[in-house]
């Protein structure tokens, strides 16, 4: 099997095949070295604590804070249990990197989970992984037993006093669950509705007991951290965004998939690796880091780099590192509509701004794509996203607000169009060029 | 009369070793999923055998099975197919490949086929967005790159 392409600076996903995810493929690559050196020499869980601050790691599900003070916050001294999970519900429209992860190099994400619970001391971790697939929650639970049986999970890890055990958690298709408290409650066997914060899972996490959730990613960076020391990976990336940072290429580009690269590396390098845009066709919009992020037109992308302040900089967010592509001929009145209607469907109806607001954003869209928007339409649409962004528990309400400002503000004129004439400018009035446009069937 | 089968408590017990015992309903999830695969859909018996084994009340668990989109809470066909719809998916053909399919089967989303072979979902995203289009088959077996001909090939597939 030849190694799959993910770009010349991978760390995570290099050198897989697709095929070479077991343990024994895994040892070979120097797994399990970086678990093997903390438990030999011996380091102190305060010095794990300070190399993972040292390497600058952000988290890597869509906030960006810093992992190392993350971890600082558990309280040291707890009596009774604390809990580590990890975040693999991976929903965000165009985000598919840690599918990647857990299918082709599970046992990093296990080698990093170990690594967590020795840091903060702690002996029971869960990964919940996304409901839709199933192949990869097995692979992963297949993992788990080859590392159990190897002696790196359970009672007395490698021979010493350290005891951790890891277990797999199948979600069953709820976006909302990707909000970290909300699959706390998702692991309890509740509806996933997100809590009240404060307080925080540091204090009151799973079962009420003290809590970290970081994402897939996250876990995955850290065995290469310890392995190499925090500067190594801080020098992979800029300073306050070390690392690596996989990217999840959707949409009109010749390659989609995934691709890891150094975090500053130019968007137009990225492009290029994702084999450039479909059909030669222009640029026209990119949403950079998930859909809920704001949109950037091509050519505001085409200037940036690939890291949380650039990015920021640039007026959006780094957020999943989910970069979905469009080019010329994409509407972008529809392509707004489709994900008010998904923030939509995937509200969980606990606050009203947010149950009731998404309805009215995705109506109020969907009329004007129809031919049926009015001329105040685009002001009521920025009104409800100032009414509903900020007035919810979570942050899905801010996810949904977001992206209909950006499409708004920055296709405005598109939007106008549409209002004006009642029909598209765009001529293919939609979402333009598939790979392979399927033919309906003679009549 | 048990709706359970032996298995399928084999492998709730399964589940239930990876939480506090003091927990149980933390398998609730994985109960309803393993007794849908079993009945393809949760009746309300059904739930409630699913709450006694958890000792849970019968309404916690019909808040789970109403919350998540994979629960089956009517009979579907024998072939559950859901396709990905979300932006990410359409710009790649996702849209084409459920409208060839709602054409091919005579059907709509959330419709079932006369012969009971076929129910047409729209999903949202599967975390797979690089495969576009995207489809699963009774929430389980996820199919990638559905052009026209595997679209054929799997509807084929799936008949006999």
């Amino acid at each position: 099997m030849s190694a799959l392409n993910y770009g010349p600076d991978a760390v995570i996903l290099k050198g897989l095949t697709g095929e070479n995810w077991r343990l024994k493929d895994y040892e070979q690559r120097d797994g399990y070295a970086a678990l093997k050196k903390i438990l030999k020499e011996g380091m102190k869980p305060e010095d794990v604590i300070n190399e993972v601050k040292k390497s600058a790691l952000r988290g890597r599900g869509g906030a960006g804070f810093p992992t190392g003070l993350k971890w600082s916050f558990m309280p040291r001294s707890f009596p009774g249990p604390k809990y580590l999970v990890c975040n693999s519900d991976e929903g965000e429209p165009g985000t598919f990197k840690d599918r990647d992860i857990i299918r082709y190099n599970p046992h990093i994400l296990i080698e990093g989970m170990i690594i967590a619970g020795y840091a903060m001391g702690i002996g029971v971790g869960y990964n919940y992984i996304h409901g839709e697939i199933w192949a990869d929650y097995e692979r992963f639970e297949e993992a788990l037993d080859e590392a159990r049986k190897a002696g790196y999970l359970g009672k007395n890890i490698l021979g010493t006093d350290f005891s951790f055990d890891l277990f797999a958690h199948h979600g069953y298709g709820a976006y909302i669950c990707g909000e970290e408290t909300a699959l706390l409650e998702s692991l309890e066997g509740k509806k996933g509705q997100p809590r009240f914060k404060p307080p925080f899972p540091a204090s009151f996490g799973l079962y009420g007991k003290p809590t970290t959730i970081n994402n897939t990613e996250t876990f995955a960076a850290v065995p290469f951290i310890i392995r190499e020391g925090g500067d190594a990976f801080l020098a992979q990336g800029k300073p306050n965004n070390g690392g690596t940072k996989i990217f999840s290429v959707s949409g009109h580009v010749n390659r989609p998939g995934n691709y890891e690269i150094k975090l500053g590396t130019p968007f137009a390098k990225l492009l290029e690796l994702a084999g450039g845009m479909r059909g030669g066709k222009k640029l026209k919009g990119v949403i950079p880091g998930g859909s809920s992020m704001p949109v950037l037109t091509g050519e505001v992308m085409m200037a940036t780099d690939m890291d949380y302040d650039s990015i920021a900089k640039a007026g959006s967010m780094l957020g999943s590192g989910a970069v979905i592509v469009m080019d010329e001929d994409t509407c972008m009145v529809r392509a707004a509509e489709r994900l008010a209607y998904f923030y939509f469907e995937e509200s969980c109806g606990q606050c009203t701004p947010c149950r009731e607001g998404t309805g009215w954003l995705y109506r109020v869209i969907h009329r004007i794509e129809h031919g049926q928007g009015r001329p105040e339409d685009l002001d009521l649409l920025l009104n409800l996203a100032d009414n509903i962004q900020g007035r919810t528990i979570c942050a899905l309400g801010d996810a949904a607000a977001m992206p209909v400002r950006a499409f708004v503000k920055t296709f405005r004129a598109e939007f106008e169009y549409h209002i004006e004439h009642k029909r598209c400018q765009v001529k293919t009035g939609g979402y333009s060029n598939a790979a392979e446009p399927l033919q309906m069937a003679a009549e | 009369m048990s709706l359970l089968s032996a298995l399928a408590k084999q492998k709730i017990d399964r589940e239930l070793t990876k939480y506090p015992a003091d927990q149980k309903q933390s398998a609730c999830m994985s109960a309803l999923a393993i007794a849908q695969d079993e009945h393809g859909w949760l009746s309300n018996e059904l739930m409630d055998e699913v709450a006694q084994y958890l000792g849970m009340a019968p309404v916690a668990v019909y808040e789970v099975a109403t919350f998540y989109n994979m629960y089956n809470l009517k009979p579907t066909g024998k072939h559950k197919v859901t396709v990905c719809t979300n932006l990410p998916c359409a710009l790649s053909g996702g849209v084409d490949a459920a409208e060839y399919l709602k054409h091919k089967l005579g059907i709509d989303f959330r419709e079932t086929t006369a012969d009971g072979q076929f129910t047409l979902m729209e999903g949202e995203c599967m975390g797979a967005c690089g495969d576009a289009p995207v489809l699963l088959v009774n929430n389980k077996r996820m199919c990638s790159f559905m052009s026209k001909e595997k679209l054929d090939q799997l509807v084929e597939e799936l008949k006999k």
